[in-house]
């Protein structure tokens, strides 16, 4: 094993194999997925993201997300996130085909956020809860996301979209709490995850 | 060309690369300083989320609404620098790529000249690589703070700072092929391969998985494994083979007998390179993938036994009967701490991927104290003990005091036990707890973990006064304030006196 061309042959056979066998062929598998078309109500599964939710994907990979949050569903026998409610079914390859980059995430200090727009579905809750987590989840550890919304004079009348706050949050009188684009983008985001739709090669039991 | 003796030879070599290794060593340990920094702002945030969320700055509403910079003075306002997600982003890469990369790089240098038997060529090529690689990593974290990290863990860099850190990487890689084409010796010790082949390997993953996952995406599920193939990679063929290697040479060198045995040396590394490489899928057990990659990956981090096994047997065996050196050498204490946690953390990342235990692991805090594990308590650990060994060899003088190099170990050693405790106890309770739904989430177990996460920041304090510790001791060094007689430093002088 002394010649150095001998050494580099054997670096790059045990280097290629890994490649070949994690990269490349996982790829050819699977890395091809096309939608899926539901004939019941011709609706493509899964489906596309609006605008401002492919914005709000970009708010959630920026501050960090998913260091706390998964966005994968196991199977039963591999955990106990169905039990737990977290899905209808397990998340299968094709379920991710829109995400780039992917969110599945490694750690679970907060619930898993599969389908978060499913069990949690008002955009007034999710403002409240980036705002000030533990007003409306008590005794939760999330940060607060005070900093992508904006204080402002009331001018007239309040705007629509102000934050109902109260307690040591609220803002001085005269004032209001109103979500910059970005809050608006990452709620549209959240209220946008709903993986609950069945899927031919992942079917939900009645 | 080279003096004649041995002695003179190693000295001279040991010159030759005295600035280079320097700047590595030297910009590793402001990384550290950094990293360690960002830790401990993260970890309170964990347990005490309106740590640090405010800085301050002009208050924008009341000057629009009229109000005079005079009457509206700077007052406490919500950033988004400070925010967890990106504190964390931070950390992480202040630590892989600003300490323990450097350090890597600095120490395989510093081995490749050695082992090679040649002084160093093309410093200058080195020292400019190094360049590079810190403006690429404050490029990096600037950027992650700023809000345009990738959220790809272990790839949390913007490209822009990747690419920078690629080229960086490239420049050592053709310095490393050159230099090793030239040597001098008549045999390639065990360690050279393990040097060189991560010097070969890492380029290769850094530009595969970049490419894959932010240049030309390929679709999310696919990412996910490229991801763990480069993320467990970084560990199994960038820093693990730098921490052993590093042992493999430090441990004769230090008590003066020949390795136990070269057959083992080359079954441990052959073996590593074949089934470390593929372990990264065991981070998705249970994901949205065929069962097929998971399950080998389950296959080669199980079969990870045989390469650490034999690495174990192999330092043992070398070691036996020089135990008695743990007293007094500073290199061989951090060293053997080092590749004895190499041993224990493998065994523990073996079990972890198998499917009923990591039904319960997976997603909690025993993943965290396994990572800290294996990059702290083993390669930061073997990294200590090599810059205790080359240091005074590029400065031309001694560690000026056995209790900071003392202070230093027990910070890090206590540090770093504390910490694994910590996370690994909290981790499977609160693996545990999940496992039950009747368990609520946020009433029931976020409180449970609370105290562990408390107990996490004040191991990390130990650690920060270990590194302070470190790095205080080194400016020293540099500053060629090191003492220049009375020989190396021992932490127990008196038997380094009657070794045998």
């Amino acid at each position: 094993m002394n010649r150095m061309r001998n050494l580099f042959i054997g670096f790059f056979a045990t280097f290629i194999c890994s490649w070949l066998g994690l990269v490349l062929a996982p790829h050819i598998q699977f890395g091809g997925l096309k939608e899926y078309l539901n004939e019941d109500d011709n609706q493509y599964l899964p489906p596309a993201r609006t605008g401002l939710a492919e914005r709000g994907s970009q708010v959630y990979a920026a501050n960090g997300c998913i260091y706390c949050h998964t966005q994968q569903v196991r199977p039963a026998h591999q955990g106990y996130d169905l039990a737990r409610g977290w899905g209808a079914r397990r998340t299968v390859a094709r379920d991710y085909i829109h995400d780039r980059p992917h969110f599945l995430g490694t750690m679970r200090t907060g619930p898993d956020l599969t389908n978060i727009g499913h069990r949690q579905n008002s955009v007034a809750w999710h403002h409240k809860h980036l705002f000030a987590p533990a007003t409306v989840s008590k005794g939760s550890i999330m940060p607060p996301f005070r900093y992508l919304y904006r204080k402002q004079r009331i001018v007239g009348a309040p705007s629509p979209d102000a934050l109902q706050i109260e307690g040591p949050d609220a803002p001085e009188p005269g004032f209001e709490i109103v979500p910059t684009e970005d809050a608006k983008a990452l709620v549209a985001y959240l209220v946008s995850l709903n993986r609950m739709y069945p899927l031919p090669e992942a079917p939900v039991d009645q | 060309m080279p003096p004649p003796t041995d002695a003179a030879e190693r000295a001279y070599i040991d010159r030759s690369c005295r600035a280079p290794v320097l700047f590595f060593f030297g910009s590793a340990l402001f990384w550290l300083l950094v990293g360690t920094f960002f830790a401990l702002v993260t970890s309170i945030k964990l347990h005490d989320p309106e740590f640090m969320t405010r800085a301050p700055l002009p208050d924008v509403a009341k000057f629009q609404a009229g109000g005079s910079l005079n009457a509206n003075p700077i007052s406490m306002q919500d950033v988004g620098f400070l925010t967890f997600g990106r504190f964390r982003a931070s950390h992480l890469n202040a630590v892989a790529y600003g300490w323990a990369s450097s350090a890597a790089i600095g120490v395989g240098v510093w081995l490749m000249a050695r082992l090679c038997r040649v002084p160093l060529r093309r410093p200058a090529l080195v020292t400019t690589a190094g360049v590079l690689w810190n403006i690429g990593i404050a490029v990096g974290i600037a950027g992650i703070l700023a809000g345009q990290s990738t959220s790809v863990e272990w790839l949390e860099f913007p490209p822009y700072a990747a690419l920078i850190i690629g080229i960086a990487y490239a420049m050592i890689a053709v310095w490393a092929v050159d230099m090793f084409a030239s040597r001098q010796c008549d045999h390639v010790y065990v360690t050279l391969w393990y040097v060189l082949a991560a010097f070969f390997w890492f380029p290769w993953l850094y530009a595969t998985a970049n490419i894959l996952i932010l240049l030309k995406p390929v679709q999310g599920s696919v990412q996910a494994i490229v991801n763990w193939w480069f993320g467990h990679n970084v560990l199994g063929l960038w820093f693990t083979p730098i921490g052993i290697g590093a042992a493999y040479y430090m441990i004769p060198k230090v008590i003066g007998r020949p390795i136990h045995s070269y057959y083992l040396s080359a079954i441990g590394f052959w073996s590593l390179a074949l089934f470390y490489s593929w372990n990264g899928g065991h981070h998705l057990i249970g994901g949205p993938l065929p069962a097929w990659v998971i399950t080998a990956s389950i296959v080669a981090s199980v079969m990870m036994v045989i390469p650490v096994v034999v690495t174990a047997v192999n330092h043992h065996m070398t070691m036996r009967g020089h135990f008695g050196m743990l007293r007094y050498s500073p290199t061989l204490r951090f060293i053997v701490f080092g590749a004895m946690s190499y041993t224990l953390v493998s065994l523990q990342g073996s079990s972890m991927a198998i499917r009923s235990l990591n039904k319960i692991s997976h997603f909690t805090h025993y993943t965290i104290g396994h990572a800290h594990f294996g990059l702290y308590a083993f390669f930061t650990m073997v990294m200590f003990g090599c810059m205790y060994y080359i240091v005074p060899r590029l400065c031309g003088c001694e560690w000026r005091s056995a209790y900071l190099i003392r202070l230093h170990f027990w910070a890090a050693a206590y540090g770093i036990f504390f910490m694994i405790i910590a996370l690994t106890v909290g981790g499977l309770v609160q693996g545990l707890m999940l496992a039950d739904p009747a368990k609520d989430f946020v009433g029931e177990i976020v409180p449970m973990t609370r105290p562990y996460l408390v107990g996490r920041s004040l191991s990390g304090v130990l650690l920060s006064i270990g590194h302070v510790v470190f790095a205080y001791h080194f400016i020293l060094m540099v500053l060629q304030l090191g003492r220049r007689e009375g020989g190396p430093v021992y932490f127990n002088p008196v038997e380094a006196e009657v070794r045998p």
